[in-house]
């Protein structure tokens, strides 16, 4: 879900025997639980695929860190404040993994970071909705990095070998940040009025964005059809959103809280819960740019991509000028 | 022996003006330092940033926290971070300095991490067993910011033309706040004779030379010293003060007694 709607390319998903002797094989090493290799042949689709899912999911790391990074420095005590510097810290280094796996298949990170600025690669929806109070920050811990698990879980298992270990190393600390996350607001519950009120508030409005970063069902989807077979993806949105749903609202209770949606209700017959349907037209105008904060992100990475440029470069001409005298030094010598 | 000599509240008062100035010093410096958080101009540079400010903020908990065992009224190290007033905080006036472009960031980074560096080693060796033991840990999470901060000193002033420029202009807007670090005054005198701390003045002769060797590896220019500013440590602060305490304190100060 940190990758949404990924496309493949695909017009729908061939069989074994349409394939040739080549893809055939590889399909069959995939269906036998292998994990493909960097080096590996693999379809031009597939390759395609797993850069545009591994470089949105990169992205949205990298992105991820404003809205967090936006209550560092307000942050209520030294300590919180050191667990959200290390937090903040770790999704960087998660988008650090991520940027290298996907050069492994053959694009680089200044590539990746020109579609990002462009426009023309996506990052996770939820990142465009504001922090606004401390309680914000509890929840994002709680439910964005909790959806993020039931979504990377699974990738754990991913075909492509990079993105698969990459994961594992992830998911550790994605289960940290979700625990401090749910510590942040039992300790708020626990407060004043006025601490729970901002729980709740906090709450109302990251429930439904939450829930949209599974993207919308995608059980008629050609694409997901096509990623599934290659296991890139594992499970279906509406799958990994029940499970999110099932998991979260009894925190939800625990913590006090009421999930503001009028049509959760406990089914004993499927066991589970059923749940509203989010507003896709908030989610697709998100996507499309217009979200509370979209702008905002693009242009905060944008700008210190700009302005760093000098730094980059004025390390790049130290780096070449070392090299020079190393040359100049052993010419000398000869 | 001298120490002996001491009139005991006199030597409270020294060690707790002492660690506030140790503490809000990593403090407020740290707070300046998370402000680029996902803003940097590269990935490394979010992630080394994040963990300077960190450490920083770790050795806060440890100096404040002392500080408040010290003055033995019950405040936290929260407490004296969050509910202070600009007055109160002792800190050096050029870890308050906005952090302007990349450049003067590091440089600010820098021209403190070498003094950072040699105070914490000097402190290892306090007399007050509390206090090496805090040096002791903070030595070696600053030993690495300095590596690093000197690294990227001389290879931004060795770089282009305009990485030179903005590093030797960092330099000059922030030479005249380095002064303050080697000031001292008579608390400070108290705390030296009793071997709790070096005299800031004997500082200045290895920094001097830390800084020396980086510049001209950076082919950077030591600016001429000229007038040096001064206040912090006694609470005389610059108008930036106030506006990064308005933010930190914002909740401790809207919600007064909430826990977090
Ligand atoms: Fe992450
Ligand atoms: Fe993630
Ligand atoms: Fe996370």
């Amino acid at each position: 879900m940190y990758a949404q709607m990924v496309k493949t390319d695909a017009a729908r998903v061939r069989s074994l025997d349409e394939m040739d002797p080549v893809e055939r094989a590889f399909q069959e090493r995939i269906d036998a639980g292998q994990k493909i290799e960097p080096k590996e042949w693999m379809p031009e689709g597939y390759r395609k695929t797993l850069v545009r899912q591994i470089s949105q999911h990169a992205h949205s790391e990298i992105v991820g860190q404003l809205p967090e990074g936006n209550w560092i420095t307000r942050a209520p005590t030294l300590e919180r404040k050191a667990i959200l510097l290390a937090k903040v810290q770790d999704e960087a280094g998660h988008g650090l993994y991520l940027y290298c796996a996907a050069e492994t298949l053959g694009i680089s990170r200044d590539e990746m970071y020109a579609q990002l600025h462009s426009g023309k690669a996506k990052y996770s929806s939820i990142f465009n909705y504001p922090t606004l109070t401390w309680a914000d920050i509890g929840a994002i811990g709680w439910l964005v990095d909790g959806a993020a698990i039931m979504n990377q879980v699974p990738l754990q298992r991913c075909s492509y070998g990079p993105y698969a270990r990459a994961m594992v190393r992830i998911c550790k600390e994605e289960s940290f940040h979700q625990r401090q996350g749910y510590d942040v607001l039992m300790k708020m519950v626990k407060g004043t009025p006025a601490q729970k009120a901002m729980v709740q508030d906090a709450l109302n409005r990251w429930w439904w964005p939450s829930l949209m970063m599974f993207g919308p069902s995608d059980d008629a989807s050609v694409h997901s059809a096509q990623s599934m077979a290659w296991k890139i993806k594992q499970n279906s949105n509406d799958e990994l959103r029940q499970k999110f749903v099932d998991q979260t609202v009894p925190q939800a209770k625990y913590l006090g809280l009421t999930v503001p949606d009028p049509d959760l209700k406990w089914n004993e017959e499927k066991g589970g819960y059923d749940f509203g349907e989010p507003d896709w037209e908030e989610f697709f105008n998100v996507i499309a740019g217009n979200g509370p904060c979209n702008a905002e992100r693009l242009n905060a990475r944008k700008k210190a991509w700009d302005d760093g440029a000098w730094f980059r470069d004025g390390l790049t001409a130290h780096a070449e000028k070392v090299a020079d005298r190393r040359a100049s030094a052993k010419i000398a010598a000869e | 022996m001298a120490t002996a000599a001491l009139d005991p509240a006199a030597r409270q008062a020294a060690l707790l003006e002492f660690l506030l100035r140790v503490g809000d010093n990593t403090l407020i410096l740290g707070h300046r330092v998370s402000e680029w958080c996902g803003h940097s101009p590269a990935l490394e540079e979010d992630i080394a940033l994040a963990n300077t400010a960190l450490d920083l903020i770790g050795q806060t908990q440890l100096w404040l926290g002392l500080a408040g065992e010290v003055e033995g009224k019950g405040r936290s190290a929260d407490d004296l971070a969050y509910l202070r007033d600009g007055y109160e905080f002792r800190n050096i006036l050029l870890v308050e300095r906005p952090n302007g472009d990349f450049g003067k960031t590091l440089m600010r980074q820098f021209l403190f991490d070498a003094w950072h560096y040699l105070l914490l080693k000097a402190l290892k060796g306090s007399s007050d067993t509390r206090i090496a033991e805090i040096a002791e840990k903070a030595f070696k999470e600053v030993s690495y910011h300095l590596d690093r901060s000197r690294d990227l000193v001389i290879r931004l002033g060795d770089g282009t033309a305009e990485s030179h420029r903005r590093m030797q202009e960092a330099l000059g807007e922030l030479w005249p706040f380095t002064g303050e670090m080697f000031m001292s005054d008579a608390l400070d005198a108290e705390l030296v004779e009793a071997g709790i701390v070096p005299a800031p003045e004997s500082l200045k002769a290895g920094w001097d030379e830390i800084v020396a060797e980086t510049l001209a590896e950076g082919t950077l220019k030591k600016p001429a010293d000229g007038y040096m500013h001064k206040g912090g440590r006694r609470g005389v602060h610059t108008e930036h003060l106030g506006f990064i305490l308005s933010e930190m304190q914002f909740l401790q100060r809207a919600y007064p007694g909430a826990t977090w």
